[in-house]
């Protein structure tokens, strides 16, 4: 099988059809979501008719993007094992997630966690520092995934960028506009399903040539390279710089205000729970199967292959599964790839527009008296602005090197989201001055640091030496957000946020006044 | 349903609440620590100890592997450890303290 021929990039009639039906699928069921999406609950929480078991599986859609799909199965197929130990870093902020996170801001939020942090503090302040470090996230978040769409679209289908980047944003603009948050969890749904199901039909095929034993087909891989493949390689050297991009995978998971939002469409604490409990399983379940197709890609493709296609080898999945299912199952994975694009950046743009309308437009403009009517249509029209910026960074970002802004976006997501948002739920003293300069502190120091560390410095501006050490500044970051918070908050003590915080604690455990 | 505003104040100091907020900090604070412990415990021992996960345990096979798998299998069993601990025993905890909040 070495030296194949790929038809990577050339017309791919089945990928065509299998995508166009994704897209009629997904634009029928936004149609009939549309009439259901009226009042302010419905277009931002699906009127909170999702179940537990729907809302996990859309939220690990909302998580497994087309790049952790091709960029982790190209670095386990490159470099083995340390696409495992990268890999991992994603998955642990989940059960953190469950433990910290989820019920209380069930229980206390509304729409956005930002309602969580305003909760018993000033609202106009709050929401805007929020708004801040919720904007910052979503931005760079949708940079990298725009970028990432329109070269891979360009590299599979011979599309041109322009077109592909119109494409992904005209389709994803249609979902949230019209059909808002049920739209959205329904796209989620059938593309977690798609992309579930496609790399496990990949994983089976590639097994059947190991005798569907997945240790041979490790065996085959450390045959053909080294041994080296199955144990850590050269992903951990300074054990800081491990340690920041953990803190910033795992408290930014915890962190990301397209993730949190989900937990407001389920009906109560209960399957907000267990919402995370089959999303974790999901995405701990999809990366096992990244891992095994790494390895397949790597002894049935070979390296050397993979690196023509993309120096990266984000090729890897999809020339696997040419390799062991021919053109018509590239087309089909290369669809799902596609479909998986567009439901993340559904997820970020509704995450956008509810910053933008219910956290600054309805709280610090409308002061909170807005009319649900208006609510909505300045929500649609958030969401029209926030979906044609994507398009517009998607155009400018064109060829850059932008796989850094996803190390960012969980830099923010833990620096500026994750402190604010645990400090307001667990402790009494916490303030309104504490709540924003904690969350100034932590989006600017991240973005601040990320421009002076080796990430930018030296791979972007050609530095000879950075002048920030760590490549991902979460560490420093983060630690200095809660320092900041704490202090600030102890030296202005607020004492009618303080005698709210025991009533909020009915509605944070017994859910008594939720929404 | 309505809430009986006398009773919130009775109730937020009642044993019986701060009995089961206290339990469910330290239930969702240990599970946490146990999460980051073993995590950055992996990423230490890969900084300074790699050769371990390196050890054969087959013919080609590592110890880094069944570790690496386990923490991902781990990290769900965690969840699903919190969950049950959670339906089981404090929402029933939930429930006793909402009847007494809430008027029908």
């Amino acid at each position: 099988m070495e030296n194949f021929q790929s038809t990577l990039g050339q017309v791919n009639i089945a990928s065509i059809v299998i995508f166009f039906a994704f897209v009629a699928i997904t634009l029928f069921i936004t149609y009939w979501a549309a009439k259901k999406t009226k009042t302010t609950s419905e277009f931002y929480a699906a009127d909170r008719s999702i179940s537990g078991f729907q809302n996990g599986l859309a939220l690990a859609g909302d998580y497994m993007s087309a790049a952790s799909f091709l960029g982790i199965a190209g670095m386990v197929a490159l470099k083995g094992y340390d696409g495992l130990i990268y890999s991992i870093g994603f998955l642990v902020g989940w059960p953190l997630v469950m433990f910290l996170i989820a019920e209380p801001l069930r229980n206390l939020g509304k729409f956005t966690f930002a309602d969580v942090v305003a909760f018993r503090l000033k609202q106009k302040p709050v929401r805007i520092a929020s708004s801040f470090g919720s904007l910052m996230t979503i931005i760079f978040y949708l940079i990298a995934q725009m970028v990432g769409a329109g070269s891979l679209i360009t590299t599979l289908f011979g599309l041109p960028y322009e077109t592909a980047i119109l494409i992904v944003g005209v389709v994803m603009i249609s979902y949230v506009l019209f059909g808002g948050m049920l739209a959205t969890t329904w796209v989620q749904i059938i593309k977690a399903c798609l992309l579930l199901g496609g790399a496990t039909l990949l994983v089976i095929m590639t097994l059947s040539y190991f005798d569907m034993n997945p240790v041979k087909l490790i065996e085959a891989a450390a045959a053909k390279y080294s041994d080296k493949v199955l144990s850590p390689g050269g992903f951990v050297t300074n054990p800081w710089d491990a340690i920041s991009l953990g803190i910033a995978l795992i408290l930014g998971t915890a962190g990301l205000p397209h993730i949190l939002m989900r937990f407001f469409t389920v009906p109560d604490a209960k399957q907000a729970r267990k919402s995370v409990f089959i999303a974790t399983g999901l995405i701990g379940y999809f990366y096992i199967l990244t891992f095994v197709i790494g390895f397949g890609a790597m002894v049935l493709v070979g390296q050397d292959v993979v690196t023509v296609f993309d120096k990266g080898g984000n090729m890897a999945a999809l020339l696997l599964a040419e390799s062991v299912g021919g053109q018509f199952f590239l087309g089909f994975i290369a669809a799902v790839a596609f479909a998986t694009i567009l439901a993340v950046v559904a997820g970020l743009t509704l995450s956008g527009a509810s910053t933008l309308s219910h956290d600054l437009y309805v709280s610090v403009i409308k002061k909170g008296k807005a009319d649900e009517a208006g609510e909505v249509k300045v929500a649609r029209i958030a969401t029209l602005f926030i979906g044609v910026l994507a398009i517009i960074l998607g155009l400018i970002f064109k060829g850059q090197n932008v796989a850094f802004m996803v190390g960012l976006a969980f830099a923010i997501a833990a620096s500026a989201n994750f402190p604010s948002l645990l400090l307001s739920i667990v402790w009494k003293k916490f303030t309104t001055k504490g709540a924003v300069t904690s969350v100034i502190t932590g989006a600017g120091l991240a973005i601040i640091l990320i421009i002076l560390s080796p990430t930018v410095w030296v791979d972007l501006f050609h530095y000879d030496k950075a002048i920030f050490p760590l490549k991902n500044p979460a560490l420093v970051s983060m630690t200095a957000s809660f320092i900041v918070g704490i202090v600030v908050s102890l030296a202005s003590p607020e004492k009618e946020a303080q005698d709210k915080f025991e009533d909020e604690k009915l509605r944070t455990y017994l859910g008594i006044g939720a929404e | 349903m309505r809430i009986n505003e006398e009773r919130v104040k009775e109730i937020v100091n009642s044993a019986k609440f701060k009995d089961l907020v206290a339990k469910r900090l330290k239930f969702s604070l240990t599970l946490t620590s146990i999460m980051l412990i073993v995590y950055f415990g992996f990423i230490l021992v890969i900084a300074f100890y790699k050769e371990l996960l390196a050890v054969k345990i087959g013919e080609h096979i590592t110890l880094g592997l069944p570790i690496g798998i386990g923490i991902i299998l781990f990290a769900w069993i965690l969840t699903g450890v919190y969950t049950r601990w959670a339906n089981k025993s404090y929402d029933k905890s939930v429930r006793e303290l909402r009847n007494q909040v809430l008027e029908k």
